[in-house]
């Protein structure tokens, strides 16, 4: 897939050009190193699953995407055109986590109204994804998702040369001031303090083991939000919190669980991708574990209590109505625990007590009507 | 730091140390051999994805890790094939030549893994193995001898990679082609195969590293070594190209790391100063590297690429 949209980079400024067919022949040994170049990106670029592959140009093997998993919208017997919406995402729509629930969430939202969609993921060179999204803008899309808080930079630019498509850049809570910017959050704290309430309940030794990345962003919302979540049910139980400075040190993360487990605990959670090490730590000292971003449960069907997911679909439509009401951005919106954007997915196979279920929904519905305040991270 | 030491911390401080520092020797060893004989492989990242993916993948099909581990040595195998192609036949550049392979390592596994797999499953490790008698005295026992089979195995390879490169005259043959390979040439020794089977040695013990990673935590994702290629080839300028001196190394490393871990894990250091904790083992490496510089010469034809007619 990325060779596809690296091959639209190149092509753009030709496109732009006026004289084309001229610049053509002059520029072809240029064209023929940056296909070398791009071969080199592909690489570095390490792009998701070939059936994402979509350059906005070609838009047929978009609408297949949206139909292989879940049949969207029949063929328009209407003649309304569909609104056509493009994402653009740092990792793979098949990663478990970031970029797959955005997708999952669109398909869903195309159950329900008139869209088509196009992908191009695996996008984590930020210059990639910043030709991935003018490629849109150019082809007409209505919205364009940079699904990627590094993107903000150059979406800044792009949005500004196309001021009649929308953008959406997240998780952000600043649209620059564009009006043609939505930015959209995850209210992490939330789902970290539901989660906290649970774990507090589960812990037998009062110690519970955190493994994070950095303690920055939604990584630092959750774990902020968790540790306040079990004060607020239990002072008494100690939380020790492992940033191990890593978002893809698998191996590290593992030893900070063994190290965690080794100082007493025996709940765990963590956030950010590296955390599938912690997991398998926590299968292998049979320690329940409390999953955010995605659905874990797959990672250790034994020790997995549930998993935040996030929920994309509610937002999505509100932007949608908006554009179609002519509001193309100039807002910040979030899910939240409270508006079903961050849903708790119980893990069947676990045995979790009825009474601590009943408590996560009592905390839920107690986020929901503002008796509970999660306490603002630092 | 009361808590930090407590005898049980430290046992498992110097454990976790030992499990850190596995895949750094074994990559690190192999670039040690490959150095001795004048080759630079800057590749061993990309190595190590291919064969932590192997294993990976190889282990969740048919369910057995040893299946994993002989895959990791094909690809191994391969790779250092694919290797010895490029620099010792087209003479490439090595140093970009390596960067080539880690980007190719990189971006191969990744695709191979969303392609086949997409979402990550657990695989069953090989498990730890606790030595008879030797497991069973206190304290030591469980630092060294509760371990996987790995890590044995990389510790086991130190003293027969200083045997083989000081003691054998394959090991003779690697120091010449790699100090003065012209000297070598005229005496008969054939060049480009030594390399050729340094490179296929070096390569399949890059390739083991990265199989002992993915066994190890039960996983495979996009760029699980995370740089720990990169900082074997440092851990071999480190150790002055001597087998030992990689495992000491790799050990400081290592222990420095799961120190690291523990102190964060019991409260002891926090927030900013749990990101310049997080430095400590490079800032160290780097501190060694400038002593041990002064004091050993690497080897002199490494990275020169060897013709006849020159």
């Amino acid at each position: 897939m990325t060779v596809r949209s690296l091959a639209q980079y190149h092509q753009f400024p030709y496109n732009n050009n006026k004289n084309k067919g001229s610049i053509m022949k002059a520029t072809s040994t240029r064209v023929i190193a940056s296909a070398v170049a791009a071969l080199a990106l592909v690489a570095a670029s390490c792009g998701g699953s070939d059936d994402t592959a979509d350059a906005p140009a070609t838009d047929a093997p978009a609408a297949t995407i949206a139909a292989a998993d879940e049949p969207a919208a029949e063929p328009a017997a209407e003649p309304a055109e569909p609104m056509r919406i493009g994402l653009v995402a740092p990792s793979a729509v098949n990663d478990v986590a970031w970029t797959q629930a955005m997708f999952d969430s669109l398909n869903r939202v195309g159950q329900g109204r008139d869209i088509e969609i196009a992908v191009t993921d695996g996008t984590f060179v930020v210059e990639d994804a910043a030709a991935a999204i003018r490629g849109y803008a150019e082809d007409g899309f209505d919205l364009v998702i940079a699904h990627g808080t590094q993107y903000g930079g150059p979406l800044q630019e792009i949005a500004t040369d196309f001021p009649d498509v929308s953008f959406m850049i997240g998780t952000s809570s600043d649209f620059f001031g564009i009006d043609n910017i939505f930015a959209y959050s995850v209210e992490a704290g939330e789902a970290g303090y539901v989660n906290g309430v649970v774990a507090a309940q589960l812990t037998e030794s009062n110690n519970i083991g955190v493994v994070g990345p950095v303690p920055a962003g939604d990584a630092k919302l959750y774990i902020d939000g968790f540790v306040a979540g079990v004060a607020a049910q239990n002072p008494d139980v100690k939380v020790n919190v492992n940033y191990i400075d890593s978002f893809s040190d698998v191996l590290l993360a593992s030893e900070a669980a063994k190290a965690l487990v080794g100082a007493g605990a025996d709940v765990l959670t963590g956030s950010a991708q590296m955390v599938v090490g912690a997991i398998g730590v926590a299968v292998e000292e049979g320690v329940p574990w409390l999953g955010s971003q995605s659905n874990q449960t797959g990672l250790g069907e034994e020790v997995v209590v549930g998993s935040f997911v996030y929920h994309w679909e509610q937002l999505l439509n509100d932007v949608l109505d908006k554009i179609q009401a002519g509001t193309l951005g100039g807002e910040a919106l979030s899910i939240s625990v409270a508006d079903g954007g961050l849903e708790l997915e119980f893990n069947g196979a676990f045995p979790l007590d009825a009474a601590i279920k009943a408590s996560t929904e009592a905390t839920v519905a107690g986020i929901g009507d503002g008796t509970i305040k999660v306490p603002a991270s630092e | 730091m009361g808590d930090f030491f407590s005898v049980s911390v430290l046992v498992a401080t110097l454990a976790s140390g030992i499990r850190l520092a596995t895949p750094f020797l074994l990559a690190g060893l192999g670039e040690t051999i490959g150095q001795r004989s004048g080759v630079l492989n800057l590749g061993v990242e990309g190595v190590m994805l291919l064969g932590a993916f192997s294993a990976y993948y190889v282990t969740l099909e048919t369910g057995s890790a040893v299946y994993g581990i002989i895959g990791a040595i094909v690809v191994g195998l391969l790779m250092g094939l694919a290797y010895a192609f490029i620099t010792l036949m087209m003479h490439a550049e090595q140093g970009i030549s390596g960067i080539g392979v880690y980007l190719f390592g990189l971006g191969f596994t990744d695709l191979l893994f969303q392609k086949n797999v997409g979402t990550p499953k657990p695989i069953r490790g090989l498990g730890e193995v606790s030595i008879p008698l030797l497991s069973d005295i206190p304290k030591i026992g469980e630092i060294f001898f509760q371990h996987s089979l790995p890590v044995y195995f990389a510790f086991a390879l130190v003293p027969l990679v200083w045997f083989m490169i000081n003691k054998t005259t394959f090991g003779l043959n690697i120091r010449a082609v790699g100090e003065t390979p012209e000297a070598a040439d005229t005496l008969g020794v054939s060049v480009n195969m030594t390399r050729l089977a340094t490179m296929l040695i070096g390569s399949t013990m890059a390739s083991l590293a990265g199989a002992a990673l993915a066994l190890e935590v039960g996983i495979f994702q996009q760029n699980l070594t995370s740089g720990q290629g990169f900082i074997a080839i440092a851990l071999v300028y480190f150790g002055a190209w001597r087998s030992y001196g990689v495992m000491f190394g790799a050990l400081l490393f290592g222990i420095v790391q799961a120190t690291v871990l523990q102190l964060k894990t019991l409260g002891i250091v926090e927030g900013a100063n749990s990101s310049l904790m997080a430095m400590a083992p490079a800032v160290l490496t780097i501190v060694v590297l400038v002593i041990v510089s002064r004091r050993v010469a690497a080897p002199g034809a490494l990275t020169r690429p060897f013709n006849r007619s020159a």
